[in-house]
């Protein structure tokens, strides 16, 4: 019996691999949305169309601009980032004394819109982008199984862009500044912050983090105006598990629910569309609040 | 006479829709420890508030330094070189003490030395990595003050810093302002306890129904004792 379940392990365990590759997109997607939740306390539904932006701006970059993968890594997410301030400046802003629904149902608008404007402009079916050369080759041996570069590497970029964002909001001024401002933002300008500045930066580094997984994303998924839509789905339900606003949290349980998505996947396939969601009403059941959130 | 460091004339204020000030005139000068007194309700927390620009509406007229400030955003404010402990105190859950201590940026220079704030205040030193509201209610009023004296701002609001603690605390607050005082600090101090006040300030005015309805000097203090009990109801 026990025997039986190693051996379906060991041959699903790609399955778990790109598990992990899903949970490092959704670690990196549920930070971003911690991060400005945290901050602007505002759900950015537009986080899923953000990162499909990323990704066509890297397309874009290549296509048109011949700019390869490693620099769209950074530029992708730098004019993605710039679109945030732009939208947090003349429309989110707006809405920070009322209900957090206002902000849902308008970042969902913009959502639609800016998903319908590039399926105007580039289609429906989706467009290739090759991984980078030094990350192309045969797949790495880890000993218990084989891994595309390209796939490791992302999962390996994802743990570094979440540990890093964890330092900066945990151990630096700039991040006491986060901290102290989502307690109390008028007594931070109080002592002097520029804090309506300093907000629409989170919104733009949020925004840049969903950018930032989408350039990563396009060599894996084709580059389609839908491939935000489909994610973000899962992200919100892996949001609401992790507990809204946790940076630690949104990290752990990206991860955590792409594995246990891949290891449905090998035990009981039917249910790895669902198994997120399971857990999801689960969680809301017993801790509202999220595993890592505070009540 | 030079013009008074903080200079606040017929300043009104709303929260919302209710009218709370309605028109305070008062004068702090360099290097004077000055009260607000009066009843709980009669406007000495929101003057502060309005003075660093945190109620919804403001008109009439903040001078500070010279400078006009009516208009300006409280970030600015505080950077023009004053700054308000609040009377909830605002210590930060999610901060260690000295995260805290650190958090207010220096506006300018001249503020206090690390060292010189801890040896006013050795608790902080020792508790330097604990959760800010960790501490004990004496603690944090020590930590809101001590935070406010590194930032080089020359004019100190203090909302009722003795609220609520022992006795003890209290007299460990008031030799607190006096040795802010000595190191040429200028402080406005909202107080209930008049007592408390006699012990620390120059001047004190009167404050009732969002106006200032009397002023009076320290010395003048003990012959004015009646007339203060009547407006204060002690």
């Amino acid at each position: 019996m026990l025997d039986d379940l190693l051996f379906q392990l060991q041959i699903g365990l790609p399955q778990v691999a790109l598990g992990l590759v899903n949970g490092a997109f959704y670690a990196l997607l549920s930070l971003g949305l911690a991060v400005i939740f945290g901050m602007l306390n505002v759900i950015n539904f537009a986080h899923g169309a953000q990162f499909m932006m990323g990704a066509f701006v890297a397309w874009m970059l290549l296509n048109w601009l011949h700019i390869g993968y490693w620099p769209a890594l950074i530029i992708a997410p730098l004019i993605v980032g710039a679109f945030g301030v732009l939208l947090e400046k003349t429309m989110i802003s707006r809405l920070y004394k009322l209900d957090h629904l206002y902000g849902l149902l308008l970042t969902f608008g913009l959502a639609l819109i800016i998903e319908g404007v590039f399926r105007n402009q580039f289609g429906s079916s989706g467009m290739p982008y090759a991984p980078p050369e030094a990350l192309g080759g045969p797949p790495v041996d880890l000993g218990f199984m084989f891994m595309p570069k390209y796939r490791l590497w992302v999962v390996v970029a994802a743990l570094v862009m979440s540990l890093a964002t964890w330092l900066v909001i945990e151990k630096t001024r700039l991040g006491a500044y986060l901290r102290a401002a989502t307690e109390n933002a008028a007594l931070v300008q109080a002592f002097g912050v520029n804090v309506p500045r300093m907000i629409t930066l989170t919104y733009a580094a949020g925004v840049a983090l969903a950018a930032f997984a989408g350039v990563l994303a396009a060599p894996i998924y084709s580059v389609n105006p839908q491939m935000g839509s489909n994610l973000i789905i899962v992200v919100f339900a892996v949001v609401v598990i992790g507990g809204m606003g946790s940076i630690l949290g949104s990290v752990i349980t990206g991860f955590g629910l792409g594995l246990v998505e891949g290891l449905t996947k090998v035990f009981y396939p039917e249910a790895s569309s669902t198994v997120i969601f399971v857990i999801m009403a689960i969680v809301l059941l017993a801790r509202p609040a999220g595993l890592f959130g505070r009540a | 006479m030079a013009e008074p460091l903080l200079k606040v004339a017929d300043l009104q204020a709303w929260y919302g829709e209710s009218h709370v000030l309605h028109g305070v005139d008062i004068e702090v000068r360099e290097g004077e420890v000055v009260t607000l007194l009066g009843r709980n309700g009669a406007g000495k927390t929101t003057t502060l508030r309005s003075i660093m620009g945190l109620v919804g509406r403001r008109s009439g007229s903040v001078r500070f330094e010279g400078q006009e400030l009516i208009g300006a955003r409280s970030d600015r404010i505080a950077r023009a070189g004053i700054a308000l402990c609040p009377e909830e105190r605002g210590i930060f859950a999610s901060l260690d003490v000295t995260e805290n201590l650190l958090l207010p940026p220096v506006v300018r220079p001249g503020g206090m030395e690390l060292d010189a704030i801890y040896t006013l205040f050795p608790n902080l030193k020792e508790r330097a990595r604990s959760p800010g509201t960790r501490l004990s209610g004496g603690e944090q009023q020590m930590l809101a003050i001590a935070r406010i004296l590194r930032t080089g701002a020359r004019l100190l609001m203090l909302d009722e810093p003795t609220e609520g603690l022992a006795p003890v605390i209290v007299q460990q607050i008031g030799r607190t302002i006096r040795a802010i005082k000595a190191r040429g600090f200028t402080v406005l101090l909202v107080e209930q306890n008049f007592r408390f006040a006699q012990t620390v300030a120059d001047r004190h005015y009167v404050m009732e129904h969002g106006r200032v309805v009397d002023a009076v000097s320290n010395a003048e203090m003990a012959g004015a004792m009646d007339r203060l009990h009547g407006y204060l109801g002690v």
